[in-house]
This record gives structure tokens, C-alpha cells and sequence, in this order.
């Protein structure tokens, strides 16, 4: 049962590509692994604290004022990620931390809080909220690493950002000139994003055939749609 | 005056909150699918947008700063937007019918749409005064407006061409963001 919650939000329901959840900081954030790691952290812990406050909490929370409540509760995890990345990663948190600071508004996290988290018991909340953070960081860092090689040509990049000394020499050198540096502008975000995109469809498709495909896609294709019906 | 004409150009062309800093991109890919949605989106993102702005600075500047309070700004700003989404779904439904229909569906959306909070707190971080926080807001909902109604009427497009089945729906959206995006960076010469 744990399990499957877990696969379920990592793989299938992957937030990124098969719900379209959390775009822009996907695109914005995702031109270093470095920094997409951040953003990962970040929104995992976010959405960790955000799942399970709201799964104890379920049995309180008035249902007509259930979003106002889901809001304050996440908004108030963002600013505490804020606090402990001002603290610990500042130089990294000044490169992202517009992204950071929405982290409030990101429709996944205020999707599994309220198709999720609000009707189930604390243990299984916590692990959809692992699953969904994975699936979440398997696309930020797929996009990041794709990126930083072709814009910039090197691979771990500025980890010591985020790591501290410790990550000084991770760096990896795969090219001494950048192959291809529109990679990390804005276009590069959208077009490697869609060419991702297309090769993660193509391949779910291949797995399980072209007519279940279609019936996953109608279910979780369009974006916003938990909160859009969390919004009657 | 220049200044603020800088200010409304910058936001409104050269970083386009949607195709440069990438705001406001959920309400971009999924509800840009026609063209009619799109214009009746980005009304009411302008409407609240322009009004959240001016009142999170107010608050911001008025109350948090003297008391030293200004790690609250997040929840406080959501808290704004928010209130201020309901405030004007009821307003509308009670003066204005048409308005409502109209924008009625896509109201409740502004509150998860992250260009709303982005240029609130960006006006914020940049230490704006309240007529350029005005002048920002202004510029950077009609950039989000012009896009989204340039990409509904692409989409539009878009689902009569005949695609690999690969990169149907999603996928050519976010390559054609890229090209508009790649045009969009011709713009970044203007006021350097």
C-alpha cells in the first residue's frame, strides 16, 4: 500500500510531466544541477512538513475555510525554508530565491494537500508527499544536468553552494566549450522541456500501449486541476 | 517619467514575466487553449495583479518595516492576494453579472497563479516606490496578457496540426513557448 503511494506520486503522477504541476520554477531553476537540487530540497521540505500538518490537522479544519487553512500552513513552511537556506546556503539562495519564495503558490503542493493529505491518515500522507518530492526532484534534475552540460558544458557545477567545501571539487568538466549555450537562457528551458516531455511519452507509451496512455493523459493531462477542483 | 516608461517596457517586453522569467506558467499552459479563455484570463490577472501590488506595498512599507516584522511578507502577501481574489468575485457578483460569467471561473486560479505573488515580491525586493511598484504591475500583467492571448490563438493552431503522436499536446506547446521565447530575447537590447 506504502509503496504504491509512493511510486505512484514519483512515477506515474509524476507532478512535472504527467500533471504539469510546478512549471515555472521547473523551467526557471532547472540551468544547474546545483541549483535545481536547491529548489528540490526545498520544495520536498515544503511539501513534507505542508502533507503531514495538514493529515493531523484533518479532523480540525473547518471544510468551507479547508483552502485559506491549506495556504497559511504552506506559506508558513516556505518561510521557514527560507529562513534555514538564508542561514546556511545564502549565496545559493540569492540565485534562486524568487523561486524559493513562491514555492507558496506551486499548485503541487497545494494539490496533494488537498486531494491527499486532507482524507488520509499521517502515515500515508508522508509518503505520498516522499513520492511526490522525488518525482518532483527525478524532473528538476534531469532538466538541470541536460542543461548545465549543453549551456555550460560541465556537470556539478557550484555544488559547494549548496554543500559547502565539501563540494568543491565535484565538479566534472564533460566539455571545455559550452555545445550549446542557449541551453541555459529562458528558450532553452522551454525547448529542452518539451523535447523531455515528448521522450517520456514516447517511452510510457511504448510500455503500455498507445490506448492506455490516452486515458491516463484524459485523468491527469490538464494542468491546475486540483486546483481547479478544490474550487468550486 | 522615463523612468517608469523604462520600468513598464522592461517588464512588459524585454522580461516578459511568462516567456523570460517564467511566471505565471501554469495558467499559460493550461488554460491558453483558445483564444477567447485567454484574454478573459489575463483581464482578470491584470485587474488583481495591479491591485495586490499596491496594496502588499502599502501594507509592506506601512506596517511590517516599523515593526520590524518583514520575515512575514510571504504569508502576509498570500493572504492579500487571496482576500483580495474573494473580495472581487463577490464584488462582481453582485454589481456586474456579465463581468462575473466572464471571469467568473478563472478568478479562484489567481490565487495559485505564481506571477501574481512573483511581482509582488520582486517590486518588494527591488525597493520600489508605490507609483513604480503601480507602473510595474501594469507592465507586467499586460506582457502576461499579450502572450497568453498570442499563444491561445497559436494553440488554436496547433491542435489541427498533424503531429507525432510523441509531442501532441504538451510537448510542441512548450517548443513553441521556446520559439516565441527565443523572438522574445530580441528584445533585451532596449534601455541597456
Amino acid at each position: 500500500m506504502s509503496n504504491n503511494d509512493f511510486s505512484r506520486g514519483a512515477i506515474e503522477n509524476n507532478p512535472a510531466w504527467a500533471q504539469l504541476l510546478g512549471l515555472c520554477p521547473l523551467l526557471a531553476v532547472s540551468n544547474s544541477i546545483a541549483n535545481a537540487l536547491g529548489l528540490a530540497l526545498a520544495s520536498g521540505f515544503v511539501l513534507l512538513g505542508a502533507n503531514t500538518s495538514i493529515s493531523l490537522l484533518r479532523k480540525i479544519i473547518p471544510d468551507v475555510a479547508r483552502l485559506p487553512c491549506f495556504v497559511l500552513i504552506i506559506a508558513t513552511f516556505t518561510t521557514v525554508a527560507v529562513m534555514v537556506l538564508e542561514a546556511y546556503a545564502f549565496d545559493l539562495y540569492t540565485r534562486i530565491a524568487l523561486f524559493i519564495q513562491i514555492i507558496v503558490t506551486n499548485c503541487m503542493i497545494l494539490g496533494r494537500a488537498e486531494a491527499f493529505a486532507s482524507r488520509q491518515p499521517v502515515g500515508r500522507a508522508i509518503v505520498d508527499a516522499l513520492g511526490t518530492a522525488t518525482g518532483f526532484a527525478i524532473a528538476l534534475l534531469a532538466l538541470g544536468a541536460v542543461r548545465e552540460l549543453l549551456g555550460n558544458g560541465t556537470l556539478f557545477n557550484d555544488m559547494e553552494l549548496l554543500v559547502g567545501s565539501l563540494g568543491a571539487d565535484w565538479q566534472l568538466t564533460i566539455f571545455t566549450s559550452a555545445p550549446l549555450p542557449l541551453a541555459v537562457y529562458p528558450p532553452g528551458a522551454f525547448l529542452l522541456a518539451g523535447l523531455l516531455f515528448a521522450a517520456v511519452k514516447a517511452l510510457t507509451a511504448t510500455q503500455s500501449g498507445p490506448t492506455a496512455k490516452k486515458e491516463v493523459e484524459k485523468e491527469t493531462g490538464t494542468a491546475n486541476d486540483a486546483v481547479r477542483r478544490a474550487n468550486p | 517619467m522615463t523612468e517608469l516608461g523604462l520600468i513598464l517596457i522592461g517588464a512588459l517586453l524585454v522580461n516578459n514575466f511568462v516567456l523570460a522569467q517564467f511566471l505565471g506558467l501554469c495558467p499559460f499552459m493550461g488554460i491558453t487553449k483558445s483564444y477567447d479563455t485567454a484574454f478573459a484570463t489575463g483581464l482578470a490577472t491584470t485587474f488583481v495583479l495591479a491591485l495586490a501590488a499596491v496594496i502588499s506595498h502599502l501594507i509592506y512599507h506601512g506596517i511590517l518595516v516599523p515593526l520590524d516584522l518583514t520575515y512575514l511578507n510571504i504569508i502576509l502577501f498570500i493572504v492579500v492576494i487571496a482576500g483580495l481574489v474573494q473580495l472581487i468575485q463577490v464584488y462582481l457578483h453582485a454589481t456586474s453579472p456579465v463581468l462575473h460569467q466572464l471571469l467568473g471561473i478563472y478568478l479562484p486560479l489567481i490565487t495559485s497563479n505564481c506571477a501574481v505573488l512573483g511581482v509582488t515580491l520582486l517590486a518588494i525586493n527591488q525597493n520600489l516606490t508605490l507609483l513604480q511598484t503601480l507602473t510595474f504591475a501594469i507592465g507586467a500583467a499586460a506582457g502576461f496578457t499579450l502572450v497568453m492571448v498570442l499563444f491561445g490563438a497559436l494553440r488554436e493552431q496547433l491542435q489541427q496540426a498533424s503531429l507525432p503522436e510523441a509531442f501532441a499536446g504538451t510537448p510542441i506547446a512548450l517548443i513553441s513557448a521556446g520559439l516565441m521565447s527565443l523572438a522574445f530575447m530580441g528584445f533585451q537590447g532596449i534601455g541597456s
